[in-house]
């Protein structure tokens, strides 16, 4: 076992691992922060993604040991200094663009990740953006709407608003 | 002006706080003191005999703690279908043992034939790895093509079923011969054949279990992956492990979504239960996705043979339909229902057609199990009426519009007695339909296509009207036609001393919205805010009963529990103010959360009285038992019957065969609408599954039995960039007559409008584009398929 | 999966040394790697990571070409290409969804060689130069068949040198599921010629179709390969489409990526 370092949500943590042990495992199992969630095994689901060094990446697909050192952060860490909800926390809220729950975290961790890199995106680059996240519930409808409303943008010409 | 609280608003959903911070708890989640974890041991033949399975190597292995075969689980129950369907001849279906591992035979890849457990998950997957090399199983031919299954005797999947076929099903068989007359005499008759492909649900969180077992009492605890912790609870006590009901809770903390996949009882549930009383210790397991794909039960394939008999001026006259329904290696707990009583039932539309007889054969192969999936049985049946009705379109030359307008059931019409066994209570199916061509702007259509033309595309313009049937009832009804179980539902409303309120509901959320559509309806009924009120669900150990969700039932079935248990609140209520305001009990009144004397201003409020009944200094005691606590059971006199009206734009690239959605109009008739946004949310959601069986969904095995679609890098589902915004619209509603609340389902209903609107608008891209001799691509209406057809 | 011992050497030189065990194997994005050790398909028993090593990272112009470092993100060569060499930027920005192109890299995908990826049709079609620990292997030697490169064992890609075409585009047709391509081409049109390299539709893997070079050699229009066929021969068949589709993409994807280059 070795213990690994890093920075998640602004604190110092660090626990022991394997090889083997998959950045989601460490964040999950070593930290307890089971917000981050696992879909599938294929890289494909994107429930798992955190931000790694300001990046949104497949946490089930990074090795904890191959990021010692970097800054994490997860969905656990997407809330103001308050605990009120963040824009795009917010923003899901408002637009309904979650139901079961359990892809929110990576969707919005992807679509923060989306906003930070392009303020104001088109819905065609949301959509394209976000290929990479698996709702099985929403139809994608009101997850794109959330993401537009949370850059500023005026969401209620979108259908059936 | 939309209402911002109680029935009618758009209430933000109070459970998306823990969703969004992190903080949802899932099974999976759960980490328990002492914990060991299980790993399923599965068969990776689709046939094959076991011959032996030596356990001792894998036993010495690091952290093993204990290893399960089918032996171990002889002497327990299997787990039994929940409806038990008759044949046309009369004779019971074949309802062969499900064990809750594989004993003598495995029968489909993915059937689990041995669990080992162990200290920590890597023990115990190396451990399973292990036993797998240490068993050795004969290999046998796989059945797998239905109609081959049905006509070679000499391959079985079950040794004492020789046709493979588990029943061979009419409805209505009385009905046979006038629709067979009937065919014969229509002056036109279209035939169609087309297979309603076969879906994986995969819903975002893979199933998982924790058994736990307390040696000190004897109570057993099962945190399960569930829409429905009480059937689980029920099934597992009364039919597999014969643990008694009062020893067994089970619970079903966040789910991750179901889609029909998470309301079925599987072998892992009873497993860990079982390792958890041997162990002494807490057993989890958490499917892998490729699990997940392997013996989650799966939805749809069926294969059918529709024919409509029609005028030469699109009067349908009658439809006759022969049906191969696929249910796997074994049947999963409502599997002989979904192709039976909920597809049968739904194949005369929402139109007036004279004469219908329906023929579903159930098929044993060796594939995972198949069994209700998000419409389950309604989008088959809407699928091939909706598709054969286009045909017609074609064939005769006429406007589908038209066609759908001329045949559609009138509002003079209802209550209607259709010729497949129900009883339609309301409807307005052409206020629907003109709205959806309002909304989708029909009219704009050519000027539309014209366009995609200079870009070098076809587009084209798919119709579906359509109707369900929902929230299952009434239970004399289904135990007739052989459902074993009941399907009312219940809910307590606690009333607090305080005035707020816990209401415990049978219905299960996972991902519907119940903890914030159901204090909705508490507080417009009592006239207190929706904040007040707190939805339980999910724990058999804190809620009366109830049958959980799926088949779009929970507001029609629980929501009018709840409701018939606030009027029995309201009622105590009056009784305890009556007796506070010195005055009759016919004399009071319960409006915006006051008893009042009518005729006075002295009035009560509903915290004066909750606070009264549990603190009853000033209180009839003579009469009334303190305390305001109500539960009600609730059987529904019928169905419901959601409507709607969809239409799909197309653009079809012929040089690839890739088709675009455009557009997706939908409009739909719910009944009244509690709140309206959640509503909507339903439809994109079923609507995005539809458009996911229609364009990509497909699974597919190979001849032996291998599941060429075993993760996501092969099952395709919609992605964000799949799928365009949608138009939906629930306004043309007629309340369900028949209900307190008079709601309909609206869970299920986009997955079972939307196919055959979109493969209805491919279609007439490829004819509108002088590609004519496409008659029919079946679903998933890929690129190549699409390519193919316009090349082939 | 397995354990293993996990490395990661800060240079290449010690990445060499660490790759020299018995057991070893390179790890760069591990997109594709750690899925595969999932199923347990993959069970190195040192895993060395090449992702801390900085010559191994960044985009830059130099002799022959722009030179592309082999642990570099995708996500860093969609930024960093799009005024160098915007065909190759797009292309990188259109691999898998954002979340894979943050974690990804170039060398990681030619080591693989996977017969739907998406870089192995750039390199191939650039007429690129495969940089090593040891030697430097040409595209048309470099790529020998599905999942099979010129790679020695513990040979490690440290660049790649692409030549930056005149004019040059990049069409992918999604297979609807993994996002890999169901068929690419990258059509690149040099000083001394066309070079067309497909990705996705051969059971060889990334190839040349030669006579569309010839054809769009003389006449850079996509008019030009109207009278050419695409033999299925040798295509993959699979779920997602059949030989003969996947040369009819062939042919329809080189005429759109012809009509896109610039």
């Amino acid at each position: 076992m070795t213990k690994v370092t890093m920075t998640v949500n602004g604190k110092s943590v660090s626990a022991e691992t394997e090889g083997r042990t998959l950045l989601s495992s460490y964040l999950r199992e070593g930290l307890g922060l089971t917000g981050t969630h696992i879909g599938c095994d294929t890289s494909q689901c994107g429930a798992c993604v955190v931000h790694l060094n300001g990046r949104a990446v497949k946490s089930c697909t990074v090795f904890a040991q191959d990021v010692a050192g970097a800054e994490v952060r997860t969905i656990e860490g997407m809330a103001n200094a308050d605990g009120s909800l963040g824009v795009v926390q917010q923003a899901f809220q408002d637009h309904h663009g979650l139901q079961c729950g359990f892809c929110t975290p990576g969707m919005v961790m992807a679509s923060a990740a989306l906003l930070a890199e392009n303020p104001k995106p088109t819905e065609a680059e949301v959509r394209h953006g976000l290929e990479g996240n698996i709702c099985r519930c929403t139809g994608y409808h009101n997850i794109v709407k959330a993401v537009l409303a949370a850059s500023g943008q005026d969401v209620a010409a979108v259908a059936a608003e | 002006m939309p209402k911002d609280t109680g029935i009618g608003a758009s209430s933000k959903r109070r459970e998306d706080i823990r969703f969004l911070t992190g903080k949802g708890l899932y099974t999976d989640d759960l980490a328990l003191h002492a914990q060991a974890h299980a790993v399923m041991v599965r068969s990776n033949v689709a046939h094959g005999k076991i011959v032996s399975i030596d356990t001792a190597a894998t036993e010495a292995m690091p952290g093993v703690l204990a290893v399960f075969t089918g032996e171990d689980f002889v002497a327990v129950g299997g787990n039994p279908a929940g409806w038990l369907i008759k044949s046309r001849d009369g004779t019971p279906m074949r309802e062969p043992k499900r064990p809750v591992l594989a004993h003598g035979k495995v029968r489909h890849v993915g059937d689990a034939y041995a669990a080992v457990v162990a200290e920590t998950y890597q023990q115990a997957r190396d451990a399973a790895q292990q036993l797998a090399d240490d068993t050795v199983i004969e290999e046998l031919p796989a059945v797998v093509d239905m109609k081959a299954a049905v006509a070679n005797a000499d391959n079985r999947v079950h040794d004492e079923i020789p046709d493979n076929v588990c029943f061979d099903w009419g409805w209505i068989e009385d009905n046979r011969a006038a629709v067979d007359a009937a065919m014969k005499a229509a002056p036109h008759v279209v035939t169609l054949e087309l297979t309603n492909n076969r879906l994986v649900p995969n819903a975002m969180e893979p199933r998982a279990s924790i058994g736990e077992y307390n040696t000190g009492t004897g109570d057993y605890k099962l945190t399960t992956t569930s829409q429905n912790p009480h059937l689980t609870r029920l099934l597992v006590a009364a039919f597999v492990m014969g643990i008694p009901e009062n020893k067994l809770t089970v619970v079903a903390p966040d789910v991750g979504g179901g889609f029909g996949s998470k309301i079925y009882h599987y072998g892992e549930e009873a497993l860990v239960l079982a390792a958890a009383k041997k162990l002494g210790r807490p057993v989890r397991w958490t499917a892998e996705r490729t699990e997940s794909f392997l013996s989650d039960a799966h939805g749809r394939d069926h294969v059918t043979k529709i024919e409509l008999g029609c005028t030469k001026d699109g009067e349908i006259l009658a439809i006759r339909t022969e049906t191969h329904a696929n249910v796997g290696a074994y049947l999963s707990n409502f599997s002989t229902a979904t192709p039976t009583f909920l597809h049968g039932t739904l194949m005369s539309g929402p139109y007036k057609v004279p004469h219908v007889y329906v023929n579903v054969k159930a098929v044993f192969t060796n594939t995972a199990p198949v069994d209700a999936y998000r419409g389950a049985g309604r989008p088959e049946a809407t699928y091939s009426l909706e598709r054969v009705i286009d045909m017609m379109c074609r064939e005769l030359n006429l406007d589908p519009f038209e066609v759908r307008r001329k045949n559609l059931l009138t509002p003079d019409q209802f209550p209607y007695q259709s010729p497949v066994g129900l009883m339609y209570d309301t409807g307005n199916y052409q206020a629907t339909l003109d709205k959806a061509c309002d909304l989708g702007d029909v009219a704009g259509f050519e000027a539309r296509r014209a366009e995609s033309a200079k870009k070098g595309k076809l587009r084209g313009m798919g119709l579906s009207t359509w109707i369900e049937a929902c929230g299952i009832a009434p239970s004399h009804l289904v135990g007739i036609l052989g459902s074993r179980v009941g399907l009312y539902d219940a809910a307590t409303v606690r009333v607090n001393a305080t005035g707020n309120i816990s209401v415990m509901v049978g219905a299960h959320s996972h991902g519907q919205g119940h903890e914030t559509v159901f204090p909705q309806i508490v507080a417009d009924k009592l006239g207190i805010p929706e904040s007040s009120v707190e939805i339980v669900h999910g724990d058999t150990s804190k809620i009366p009963f109830g049958m959980g969700s799926y088949g779009s039932r929970s507001l029609a079935v629980c929501g009018s529990a709840m409701d018939r248990a606030m009027d029995k609140i309201i009622a105590k209520g009056k009784k305890i103010a009556a007796h506070m305001l010195e005055a009759a009990e016919g004399d009071i009144t319960f409006a915006d959360g006051k008893f009042s004397v009518a005729g006075t201003d002295k009035a009560k409020t509903f915290g004066e009285i909750a606070f009264s009944a549990y603190v009853p200094h000033n209180y009839p005691l003579e009469t009334l038992e303190p305390g305001l606590e109500e539960t009600a059971f609730y059987d529904p006199a019928n169905f419901t019957y959601p409507a709607g009206a969809y239409i799909c734009e197309v653009e079809v690239d012929p040089d690839t065969g890739k088709v675009d959605i455009c557009s997706f109009t939908a409009a739909d008739d719910f009944g009244n609408v509690m709140n309206p946004m959640i509503v909507e949310g339903q439809v994109h959601g079923g609507v995005g599954q539809g458009i996911g069986q229609a364009l990509l969904e497909n699974t597919s095995y190979d001849e032996t039995g291998q599941l060429l679609t075993g993760s996501f890098m092969d099952y395709a589902m919609p992605r964000a960039d799949d799928v365009p915004f949608y138009t939906v619209d629930h306004s043309c509603s007629t309340p369900c007559t028949h209900n307190p609340l008079g709601v309909k389902g609206c869970g299920e209903a986009g997955a079972i409008g939307s196919p055959p609107a979109v493969v209805n608008a491919v279609i007439d891209a490829l004819h509108r584009g002088g590609i004519t001799h496409v008659k029919h691509i079946d679903m998933p209406v890929s690129p190549g398929r699409v390519w193919q057809a316009i090349n082939g | 999966m397995h354990n293993f011992e996990f490395v990661k050497p800060s240079t290449i030189a010690d990445a060499v040394k660490a790759m020299a065990q018995d057991g070893a194997q390179a790890l760069s994005g591990g997109q594709t790697l750690l899925p595969t050790m999932k199923q347990r398909l993959a069970q190195p028993e040192t895993l060395v990571s090449l992702t801390g090593i900085p010559e191994m990272q960044g985009v830059c112009m130099g002799e022959g070409g722009l030179h592309v470092g082999a642990a570099t993100l995708h996500v860093t060569v969609a930024q960093d290409a799009k005024a160098l060499y915007p065909a190759l930027s797009t292309l990188a920005g259109g691999i898998g969804d954002p979340a894979v192109r943050n974690r990804g890299t170039i060398g990681g995908s030619l080591a693989n060689n996977d017969p739907a990826a998406c870089y192995p049709a750039a390199v191939l079609a650039s007429g690129a130069t495969v940089v090593t620990n040891k030697r430097k292997i040409a595209a048309d030697d470099y790529f020998q068949g599905m999942f099979t490169t010129a790679l020695d064992d513990g040979e490690i890609i440290t660049s790649v040198i692409f030549p930056v075409p005149q004019k040059a585009a990049y069409v992918k047709f999604n297979q609807p599921a993994s996002r890999f391509a169901l068929t690419a081409v990258f059509v690149a049109k040099h000083a001394g010629g066309v070079r067309v390299a497909v990705t996705g539709a051969s059971n060889d893997g990334v190839f040349r179709w030669t006579e569309a070079e010839t054809a769009l050699s003389a006449d850079f229009s996509p008019s030009a390969i109207s009278g050419l066929t695409v033999d299925p021969t040798g295509m993959i068949a699979d779920l997602h489409g059949t030989a003969a589709y996947r040369a009819n993409l062939v042919k329809v994807l080189t005429g759109r990526a012809v009509a896109a280059a610039h």
